[in-house]
């Protein structure tokens, strides 16, 4: 995206003071004010973003209340206090239609390059991983020794998603029955996973941990649960965890070879009955 | 000025008709636009109560997961099993609350009520271009609250996938999932119905001298919301009859092909596009935020002016950008959908879009801004009411900011910083707008005032628990808690957030307890309240130059000439400090607008 000179200057300044801001007020702040820890790269960009239009919109509302309030105070009614006969001033009209839609272009520039680099563009050499959501469950795939998906060597686990720091992850999601959305709150991920669709995006973890996989899209009764979980390794973990998941596998492998969809694998039992036994409309 | 037309009686009115004198003609079956309105309103409030109890077992649920509530066993035996919430009927209990605050009460009670009363007198006519049609709408309304009810008692209980019913879910749903599509079905008829009907009487009844440059500007938000809903709803009616059809003809509309439901392969799929519900939906779903926010804009719109005794600050300003509102209202959709698959370029379009309609709202509030600058200001109820809508939309506006940027949308996109922000804009937008309304014309409507103590303890406690309830949901957006959510203490990085979301709960319960104080109010002042006169708030437009309650035809003899705009408040050289929109004379007319 290119951008006039003075733009980029005012952009360059912008995300400078947000990312100045940013640490300092998460110095100041109790927790519960602060958004979550930053587990993914560009989990710092989506937050500078956050936190530019937190200060932009917290210093439009304080100046707007406090009008307003001073403007109650100042002009409340007194005896004898006539009020001013205008109809409006077509400068000021001018003036705060133009500045809102200049701050809101703005913003949507900046927005535009974060977006473009997390959801348009794929990094290359990427650990890949399908993942498939059900009712009431996620359903991860990997390649298996010959890098290929489809295939009898493909590793399956069941929430249970790993990878390894400092690589790219590039995950390709759908969905079985209704729509799920693949949520990893520290990484800044979210995205629908939607029957009938693959939808590619991808994040990077920057530190080793484990967290928590939400469902964020309402898929059901049990859609409160839906809940998996997210290893980051460091390569020589991840790589010992494939070759453990592989081996276990083969173990399995009579079992399985019969059936090569992945185990359906019954999500916990729920209180009452399934959504398809009580649905049933047609 | 000169321009002003002879007083003619108008050759519209073929709506016309002699007083009824039965008690079914004139109280149930009114072709009277006064009634209607009172019908719509007592029809909103009652669906009010519904929704607000709704949400207060969510919120139960919320802050103490699975506790108990053992009279609620007893009230509904299969949702809450000795006392104890079933997931699905929570969610249920979210859906419908949804479902009956926007479409039974706050569009019933801004559009149905307020702007079925106000706005045939508000142009001078003596009803609405079609009161058959218009008596039509409401009784048409009624079987569409009662099937959505009904609902709640048929096997599997009422609606659970969201008050958007995003399909394949929605098409998979038990048996109430088929009365919420009728029931919408049916009132959206209603509403196609009153926007006619609106438009018509808008376009074709304005009393003489009315022209569109000197309606009120609650008849212009009314005009606006009309065009809006019957531009929006033939969408989502297409979209409810497809997914009806989906449900009970084998139709595959949403269904795309290799549907496996619980391990087994889905009866009736393949074919079908699981976007187009949503494109469908909120290409009718957003301009239906603006059908529920433009009338609280009209609404404060007039209240701010005729309680700072000023003109309103830029008429036709607030004029155009409803208009642009209109416009822009339908090409901004695709905001709701960043995280749903669809092509990201196109996110960044609407990202655009989006960040363009907040433009107009932006002009709105500083002109309410500069209405009350040197203004002569009385705080009655109303206009406390009127303020917090103000203040309170600025927050809801704000927050749109964060959503409407893509990227800061991946996090809070299903969070609770989306319920924060459109509560801030239902309820401390359209509701607030709805109380001051209420006040603002209830003399009007019942001839006498409500009690004016009351009115500001009810708003303090009102203005002070709403923002105990909504503010934090911010926070926990934030935190990253989604929405529709039973119970969040199942996730490590949301458990912090019991203690909050338990004070929530607890000022919602005070914020419920305090709408007695409204209740009560309403109907004690019917017999107890002053009486209040023609003018009470000695206010310009037309419907306060004539009696309250108006009489049959509004207007005793002939409809009145209009002169001047709306607003001309504190006029130099006029001796009071007020000139009624047809009162002939005054000053030297003002310039049009600056
Ligand atoms: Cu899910
Ligand atoms: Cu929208």
């Amino acid at each position: 995206m290119r951008l006039p000179h003075a733009a980029r200057a005012l952009r360059a300044a912008l995300l400078f003071s947000a990312a100045a801001l940013a640490p300092a007020s998460a110095f100041a702040w109790p927790e519960w004010m602060r958004l979550p820890e930053q587990a993914s790269t560009y989990a710092p960009e989506i937050d500078n973003m956050f936190h530019l239009i937190m200060w932009i919109t917290g210093v439009i509302f304080v100046i707007v209340e406090l009008l307003l309030v001073f403007f109650l105070w100042k002009y409340r009614h007194r005896e004898g206090r006539v009020a001013t006969y205008t109809h409006g001033n077509n400068r000021l009209e001018v003036i705060w239609t133009i500045l809102p839609a200049l701050i809101c272009v703005m913003l949507a520039l900046l927005s535009r390059r974060i977006w473009e680099q997390i959801k348009e563009k794929m990094p290359h050499d990427a650990v890949e991983v399908h993942v498939t959501g059900e009712q009431f469950a996620w359903n991860f795939r990997y390649p298996g020794p010959d890098g290929k998906f489809e295939t009898a060597d493909d590793i399956l686990t069941l929430n249970q998603l790993h990878f390894p720091v400092g690589k790219p992850v590039i995950v390709t999601l759908t969905s079985k029955d209704v729509i799920h959305s693949f949520f990893l709150p520290e990484f800044r991920v979210k995205q629908d996973a939607v029957p009938g669709m693959k939808t590619r995006i991808w994040f990077q973890g920057n530190r080793v941990g484990q967290w928590e996989i939400a469902c964020a899209e309402l898929c059901g009764l049990g859609h409160f649960r839906m809940k998996g979980f997210v290893t980051v390794d460091t390569p020589a973990d991840y790589e010992k965890w494939l070759a453990d998941q592989a081996a276990q596998q083969a173990a399995d492998a009579p079992k399985a070879a019969e059936a090569p969809a992945p185990p359906a694998a019954a999500p916990v039992a729920a209180p009452g009955k399934t959504e398809a036994e009580k649905g049933g409309s047609s | 000025m000169s321009t002003v037309a002879v007083p003619r009686e108008a050759p519209h009115h073929a709506g016309v008709h002699a007083a009824p004198t039965s008690f079914i003609r004139k109280y149930v079956f009114s072709l009277d636009h006064k009634v209607i309105g009172k019908q719509y309103l007592f029809y909103a409030l009652f669906m009010l109560v519904i929704g607000g109890l709704l949400a207060t077992l969510v919120r139960y649920q919320l802050a103490w997961p699975g506790r108990p509530l053992p009279f609620m066993g007893k009230i509904a035996p299969d949702g809450m099993p000795g006392g104890v919430m079933l997931p699905e009927y929570y969610n249920s209990l979210f859906t419908m609350h949804a479902t009956i605050m926007i479409f039974f009460a706050i569009m019933p009670i801004l559009i149905g009520a307020f702007g079925n009363f106000v706005v045939p007198i508000q142009i001078g006519a003596r009803d609405m271009a079609f009161p058959k049609l218009n008596m039509m709408s409401f009784w048409v309304a009624v079987p569409a609250a009662v099937v959505i009810i009904w609902s709640f008692f048929v096997t599997g209980g009422a609606a659970a996938g969201g008050w958007t019913s995003y399909a394949p879910l929605s098409a998979i749903q038990p048996r109430g999932q088929t009365l919420w599509l009728i029931s919408l079905l049916i009132l959206g008829l209603s509403s196609l119905l009153t926007a006619v009907n609106f438009l018509t009487t808008i376009i074709n009844m304005r009393a003489p001298g009315m022209t569109f440059f000197r309606m009120p500007l609650t008849t212009w938000a009314l005009f606006i919301t009309a065009l809006l809903l019957l531009l929006a709803l033939p969408v989502l009616s297409a979209a409810l009859i497809m997914l009806l059809f989906d449900r009970t003809l084998g139709t595959t509309f949403f269904l795309p092909a290799g549907l496996i439901v619980s391990g087994q392969p889905w009866t009736n799929a393949g074919g079908g596009q699981v976007l187009l519900w949503q494109h469908l939906f909120w290409f009718f779903g957003h301009p239906e935020v603006y059908i529920m926010i433009l009338p609280a804009m009209g609404i404060t719109s007039e209240i701010l002016p005729v309680f700072a005794r000023k003109p309103i600050f830029g008429y036709r300003a607030m004029a155009y950008s409803m208009c642009g509102i209109a416009g822009l209202g339908f090409i901004v959709w695709g905001h709701h959908m960043f995280q749903s698959g669809m092509n990201p370029i196109l996110g960044t379009t609407f990202m655009i879009s989006t960040m363009v309609i907040a433009v107009p709202s932006a002009i709105k509030t500083f002109n309410w801004l500069g209405t009350l600058w040197g203004g002569d200001i009385h705080f009655a109820t109303p206009m406390l009411h009127a303020l917090t809508f103000v203040a309170m939309f600025v927050i809801g506006g704000l927050s749109g900011v964060f959503m409407a940027s893509t990227p800061v949308d991946i996090f809070i996109h299903d969070t609770y910083f989306i319920v924060g922000h459109i509560h801030y804009v239902l309820f401390g937008g359209s509701l607030f707008g709805a109380f001051a309304g209420l006040y603002f014309w209830y003399p009007k409507m019942f001839g006498r005032l409500m009690n004016e103590r009351w009115g500001r303890i009810h708003w303090f406690l009102t203005f002070v628990t709403f923002n105990l309830v909504f503010f934090p949901m911010h926070f926990l957006g934030m935190r990253g808690m989604p929405r529709r959510i039973y119970d969040y203490t199942q996730y490590k990085h949301l458990h912090g957030l019991q203690g909050m979301n338990q004070m929530m709960t607890i000022s919602l319960f005070v914020l419920g307890a305090s709408q007695l104080i409204l209740v009560l109010n309403f109907f004690l002042s019917m017999r107890r309240g002053a009486v209040a006169g023609p003018n009470p708030w000695h206010a310009n437009t037309l419907e306060w130059q004539t009696a309250s309650p108006p009489p049959h035809e509004n207007f005793t003899g002939r409809i009145p000439t209009v002169y001047r705009g709306p607003y001309e408040y504190s006029v130099p050289g006029h001796g009071a400090d007020f000139l009624p929109q047809n009162e002939p004379g005054g000053p030297a007319p003002a310039r049009a607008h600056a």
